[in-house]
C-alpha cells in the first residue's frame, strides 16, 4: 500500500433538462428557475471537500444537461473547482452537450475555460428515431453541433448513440453509425436502448404500442457495431465504448471500472474512495436543503467488504478490453483465478469468450456481451 | 372401560377434519385459548401448510356427557395420503368407531369412499357428519341422498355441523358417547397392545403410541415386541392430553404411550403387538405388515461442503421416521450423498422438504427408481434400486420388476381416459365393477416403475380430483429392461440415469431431453443433451448459448446497484449443481419424471 494513490476523478451532476427523454430514468428536473440556487449549492459542496480529495486528473460535467447552464454559471463552477482542488496539468475535462444548446462561439468559450473534451448527445441521425426517443433536436442540428465543435477547436470529441430501437433494422443503424463517422469523432459511446418500466417508453411498451427487439437481434446490433467501428479504426475498449486509439478513451470513466477514487457532486452523484462508497440525495430539494443548512447532501454510504470488492473488480474488469491482470488481481484480492477457476476459464477460452495471455484474461467481442454472466462464476 | 370411546375422523381432503378436531379439543376443555393453536393435531409446519396430516397423533379428551357421567374420548388422527395408507389402517384398527366427515357443498368424494371402505373393513361404527353447513352453497338434502345411495348408510343417523363456526359440536360429542361402542377386552388377560405410531423425543427416546386391547402395562414391566422378539423395560406409561400425562398404568381399552428406553423409532414397527415377556399373549393382533420403502432416490448436498451437515441431518431425521431408509452413496456427477428409500413420491417430497426446512440444507434428489431384480448368467440374483448398479446387458439372464395391484375409484365418465392411461402404463388384467350408478371401481396390475413415473399426477388431473387411487405390491414379473443414460455436454450424469422398459426407453429419452432443455438455463455456450442406451444415442436436444447481458452503462459511478443485482443472480446460481462446466438446477432432476401434461 506504499504506492502513491492515483489521481482521483471529479464528477458533477447537473440535474436539469429542458424536457425529459422518453427512455430516461435518471434524476433530472425541467424547472430551470432553480439553476442559480443549484450553482451556489454546488460551489458550496465543492468547498466542503477542499481538504479531503487532493488531486484530480479528470473532471466530468454530466447530467441532466450541463449545456443548459449559462457560460457564467459554468465558469463559476470551474473557478470553485480550481480554487478548492489541485487539478493536474494534463487533466481530461469533459462536458456533455445537447445538440442545439450551444453555438460555435460559445463552444469556443467552453474550450477557453479549460474544458478539453466534449461529449455530444446525438443519439441518432434519423429524425423519426429522435422523435420516438423524445429528443428535442434534429439530425441536422446534431451535425451542426459536431461541425461547430471542430470549429471551436475541440480535438477530443465524443458522441453518444443509441441502437436497438423497436423496428430499427441493423441496416438503418449502420447508416446512422456511418453518418456519425463522417464527423471524425475521437470517441463513440453506443448504448443499447433499454426500456425501463417507469419511463414513457416503458409505459408505451406495456400498452403494446410497439415490441422490443428480440435478444438475437440485439446481439446482432452489438456485434455489428463492434465490427464496423473496429474496421473504422476504433478500439472497442469497453462494452459500450469505442475510442480512436486508447489515448482517446475516456480516462474519467476508466476510474469507475478500476476502483480509482472518484468524487461525485450534485444530486444523486456517487463517490468512492478506499473501501467506502457514498452517494447524495437524489432529489434537488433535499440536496439544496442540506447544503443551504450547512450540511453535506449525503444520503447513504457503504463500506465494501473484500468479497464485494472482488466481485466488482471481476465484473467491471470483464467489461473492459483490458480485462483482468490475474497477478494484480491476486495481489489486491487474494485470489488466484487460474487456481480456483482454471477449468471454466479454459472452457470459455475454447468457446471464444475470453483470451488468456500470460497472466491476462481479456473478454473477446462475444465475451463482452455476456460480461455479467462471466463475472458470476 | 365402559367410559372409554376410541374414534378417528376420516374425510376427503379439505372437508374439515383438522378444524373439527380443534373444536372437539376446545369444547372438552383440554386446551385453553393460550395454548390453542389452530389445528392442534397437525404439529409440523409442512402439515399446516399443505393441510395434510403426515404423522398420526392421538389425544385423550375428558368429557362429561349429558347423562352426567365422565368419559374419556380418545381421538386418533390419521394421515391422509395413499403413501401412508398402512398407517391409516393401523390407526383405524385402534378404534371402535369413526366420524365420517362430508363437506356440505362438495358431497361424497373419492377419499370419503376409500376411507369408508377402510372403516368397514375394521367393522367400525360409522357416524356420518355433514360439515360446513354454514356455507351458502351447502346442500344438505343432496348430501343425504348421496349418503344413502353412494355410501349405503342410513341418512337418518347423520349429524350436521359447522366446525369452523362451532355449530353442532356438542351433538357430535354426545353421538360419540352413545353410538360408538366402548372397547372390549380384559385387563386381567395377557397384554396385547397395538402400536399405531412412534415418535422420537430428544430426552426420552422413542414414544410408542399404542392401543391396549387386553391386559395392563405399567412402569417396571418387561415388554416384548412380537415381530422381532426384542425386549424392553417400561420406564413410563401415560396418555396424551395436549402434553403427555404420566399415569400409573394403561389397561385394556385405553390409548396412550409407553416409554421403554427404545433408542430409535426404527426399532419399533407400526402395527406390531406389544406383550409381556413373561406371559405373552397367544398370537399377535391381526393385520401386521412390515413397512418397506418402494421408491428409491439419492440425496446430495448442492454444495459438497455441506455433506457432513447432510449426514447429520439425515441421521436425526431418521430418528423420527421409521419408513425412511438411507445408506451412503456417491455419484460421479454429484459427489457424495445418500441412497434413500421412501414409501412413495409424497413421502419423498416430504423428506426433501423437511431436510431443507428443518436443517437449512440445499439438497438435490436424483431420479427416483423402484427396486429391480436381475438374475445374472452366473446364477447370482441381484436387486438394484440404483441405476448406477445396473449390471450391464451382457451379464443379465433374466430381468424382473415389481408389479402392483392398483385399485381406483372414479366416476364412470372418466373411465375411458383412465383406462387409456393404464394401458399406456403397461397395465394388465383389468377388472371393472360398478359401485353405484355412475361410480366404478377399476383394478389394474401395473409395473410400479410406471406408477412412480407421472401416473398419479395424470390420474388426478384426468379425474379432476374425483378419483381415488390405492395400491398393493403384488409380485415381481419378468420384463425387458435397459439402462437409459443422460449426457449433458457429453458427460454422463449418473443421477439422471433410469432403468426402463425397452419399449419405453426411446420415448422416455426424448421426454428427458425436452424437459432438461426447459429446466437448464442457457449457459455461456451451446450444450447438447443426449439420451443413450449403451452407445446408441436415442434422443437429443440442444440448449443454445446464452446470448447477451443487458449492456447498460455503469453511469455516474453507481456501481453498488449493479453489484447488488449480480449478487442476487449469484445466489440463484448457488442453488444449482455444477456438472462439468454446466450448472443444473435442482428442478431438472425431478422434471425428468414429470409429464408434459402438467406444464
Amino acid at each position: 500500500m506504499a504506492e502513491m494513490p492515483p489521481a482521483a476523478g471529479l464528477y458533477l451532476h447537473i440535474p436539469f433538462c429542458r424536457s425529459k427523454c422518453a427512455y430516461c430514468d435518471f434524476y433530472s428536473m425541467t424547472d430551470t428557475s432553480l439553476i442559480p440556487r443549484f450553482v451556489t449549492a454546488l460551489c458550496n459542496e465543492i468547498n466542503q471537500y477542499e481538504e479531503e480529495f487532493l488531486e484530480f486528473d479528470t473532471i466530468y460535467l454530466g447530467g441532466g444537461t450541463p449545456s443548459l447552464l449559462s457560460l457564467e454559471e459554468i465558469e463559476s463552477i470551474m473557478e470553485a473547482i480550481w480554487r478548492a482542488f489541485t487539478i493536474l496539468p494534463d487533466a481530461e475535462i469533459t462536458i456533455e452537450i445537447n445538440p442545439a444548446d450551444r453555438g460555435r462561439s460559445e463552444l469556443a468559450e467552453l474550450n477557453d475555460l479549460g474544458i478539453n473534451r466534449i461529449s455530444i448527445g446525438v443519439q441518432s441521425f434519423d429524425d423519426r428515431e429522435l422523435l420516438f426517443m423524445g429528443r428535442r433536436h434534429t439530425a441536422e442540428q446534431a451535425a451542426q453541433t459536431l461541425e461547430d465543435a471542430h470549429g471551436a477547436g475541440f480535438v477530443n470529441i465524443g458522441l453518444d448513440l443509441i441502437y436497438g430501437l423497436p423496428d430499427q433494422t441493423v441496416r438503418r443503424w449502420q447508416s446512422s453509425l456511418g453518418e456519425a463517422l463522417r464527423f471524425d469523432p475521437s470517441h463513440l459511446s453506443c448504448y443499447e436502448l433499454e426500456i425501463k418500466p417507469c419511463t414513457p417508453l416503458g409505459r408505451r411498451l406495456k400498452r403494446g404500442d410497439f415490441a422490443s427487439q428480440n435478444e438475437d437481434t440485439q446481439r446482432d446490433f452489438f456485434v455489428r457495431t463492434s465490427e464496423l467501428l473496429e474496421e473504422a479504426g476504433f478500439v472497442h475498449y469497453e462494452v459500450s465504448n469505442f475510442a480512436r486509439g486508447m489515448e482517446r478513451a475516456s480516462r474519467h470513466n476508466q476510474k469507475y471500472w478500476d476502483h480509482t477514487p472518484y468524487l461525485g457532486l450534485g444530486p444523486s452523484a456517487h463517490s468512492f474512495r478506499g473501501a467506502r462508497r457514498w452517494w447524495n440525495h437524489e432529489s434537488l430539494d433535499d440536496y439544496l436543503h442540506a447544503l443551504e443548512n450547512g450540511m453535506l447532501p449525503k444520503c447513504g454510504s457503504e463500506t465494501i467488504n473484500r468479497d464485494e470488492l472482488r466481485m466488482e473488480a471481476l465484473f467491471l474488469g470483464l467489461r473492459t478490453r483490458k480485462g483482468i491482470d490475474m497477478q494484480q488481481f491476486k495481489n489486491r484480492h487474494g485470489i488466484d483465478l487460474m487456481e480456483i477457476k482454471g477449468s471454466e476459464l479454459r472452457e470459455w477460452s475454447r468457446a471464444g469468450l475470453i483470451e488468456i495471455e500470460g497472466s491476462h484474461i481479456r473478454p473477446t467481442r462475444s465475451g463482452m456481451i455476456v460480461a455479467d454472466a462471466l463475472a458470476l462464476f | 372401560m365402559e367410559n372409554i370411546r376410541n374414534f378417528s375422523i376420516i374425510a376427503h381432503i379439505d372437508h374439515g377434519k383438522s378444524t373439527l378436531a380443534d373444536r372437539l379439543i376446545q369444547l372438552t376443555g383440554v386446551s385453553d385459548a393460550r395454548t390453542f393453536r389452530d389445528q392442534i393435531l397437525d404439529t409440523m409446519d409442512i402439515e399446516r401448510e399443505r393441510g395434510i396430516t403426515i404423522k398420526s397423533q392421538a389425544i385423550s379428551l375428558p368429557y362429561r356427557a349429558r347423562d352426567g357421567k365422565d368419559y374419556v374420548l380418545n381421538l386418533i388422527d390419521t394421515p391422509g395420503h395413499v403413501d401412508f395408507s398402512y398407517e391409516v389402517s393401523r390407526s383405524l384398527a385402534s378404534c371402535e368407531g369413526v366420524l365420517l366427515l362430508i363437506d356440505a357443498s362438495q358431497g361424497v368424494q373419492a377419499q370419503t369412499l376409500a376411507n369408508l371402505y377402510l372403516a368397514m373393513e375394521h367393522d367400525l361404527e360409522i357416524i356420518p357428519v355433514i360439515n360446513k353447513i354454514d356455507l351458502p352453497s351447502a346442500d344438505i338434502e343432496w348430501v343425504l341422498g348421496q349418503i344413502e345411495s353412494e355410501l349405503g348408510l342410513d341418512p337418518a343417523h347423520h349429524l350436521a355441523c359447522s366446525a369452523k363456526e362451532g355449530i353442532g359440536i356438542g351433538d357430535i360429542l354426545e353421538a360419540i358417547v352413545q353410538r360408538i361402542p366402548p372397547p372390549t377386552g380384559s385387563p386381567g388377560a395377557s397384554l396385547a397392545a397395538l402400536i399405531f405410531d412412534a415418535q422420537y423425543d430428544l430426552f426420552r427416546g422413542t414414544l410408542i403410541h399404542c392401543r391396549v386391547f387386553d391386559g395392563t402395562v405399567k412402569s417396571g414391566d418387561t415388554i416384548r415386541f412380537m415381530f422381532n422378539d426384542s425386549v424392553y423395560r417400561v420406564e413410563e406409561v401415560g396418555r396424551f392430553l395436549l402434553t403427555r400425562e404420566k399415569r400409573a398404568q394403561l389397561s385394556a381399552g385405553e390409548v396412550g404411550y409407553i416409554i421403554a428406553g427404545v433408542k430409535t423409532v426404527s426399532s419399533v414397527s407400526i402395527g406390531d403387538t406389544i406383550t409381556m415377556d413373561e406371559k405373552p399373549c397367544p398370537k399377535p393382533l391381526p393385520g401386521f405388515r412390515e413397512i418397506k420403502p418402494v421408491v428409491f432416490a439419492s440425496i446430495y448436498p448442492i454444495s459438497s461442503d455441506d455433506y457432513e451437515d447432510l449426514a447429520e441431518a439425515v441421521e436425526k431425521y431418521k430418528l423420527n421416521d421409521a419408513a425412511f431408509l438411507y445408506e451412503k452413496d456417491s455419484s460421479i456427477a454429484l459427489g457424495q450423498g445418500f441412497r434413500c428409500g421412501f414409501l412413495g413420491l409424497l413421502h419423498m417430497d416430504i423428506v426433501q422438504e423437511r431436510l431443507e426446512r428443518e436443517y437449512g440444507l440445499s439438497i438435490m434428489l436424483s431420479v427416483p427408481s423402484v427396486r429391480f431384480r436381475f438374475t445374472l448368467k452366473d446364477g447370482d440374483v441381484l436387486t438394484v434400486d440404483n441405476p448406477s448398479h445396473y449390471p450391464g446387458p451382457m451379464a443379465i439372464e433374466k430381468a424382473e420388476e415389481p408389479y402392483i395391484r392398483a385399485a381406483m375409484m372414479l366416476p364412470d365418465r372418466y373411465l375411458g381416459s383412465v383406462m387409456n392411461l393404464c394401458i399406456e402404463k403397461r397395465g394388465t388384467n383389468s377388472n371393472l365393477r360398478y359401485l353405484s350408478p355412475g361410480r366404478v371401481e377399476l383394478i389394474y396390475e401395473m409395473p410400479l416403475a410406471e406408477v412412480i413415473y407421472d401416473f398419479y399426477d395424470r390420474f388426478k388431473s384426468m379425474t379432476q380430483g374425483y378419483g381415488s387411487f390405492d395400491y398393493d405390491l403384488i409380485d415381481y414379473r419378468q420384463s425387458d429392461l435397459v439402462l437409459l443414460d443422460i449426457l449433458v455436454n457429453g458427460e454422463k450424469v449418473d443421477a439422471l440415469s433410469q432403468i426402463v422398459h425397452r419399449e419405453r426407453a426411446r420415448a422416455r429419452g426424448v421426454h428427458a431431453c425436452d424437459r432438461l432443455k426447459e429446466e437448464i438455463p442457457r449457459q455461456m455456450y451451446k450444450i447438447a443433451i443426449q439420451g443413450a442406451i449403451g452407445d446408441e444415442i436415442v434422443s437429443r436436444s440442444t440448449i443454445s448459448a446464452f446470448r447477451k447481458d443487458v449492456t447498460a452503462k455503469c453511469y455516474g459511478g453507481d456501481i453498488t446497484r449493479k453489484r447488488k443485482l449480480l449478487e442476487k443472480q449469484k445466489m440463484g446460481k448457488k442453488r444449482m449443481k455444477m456438472i462439468g462446466s454446466v450448472s443444473i438446477p435442482q428442478s431438472a432432476f425431478l422434471a425428468v419424471l414429470k409429464s408434459d401434461t402438467d406444464s
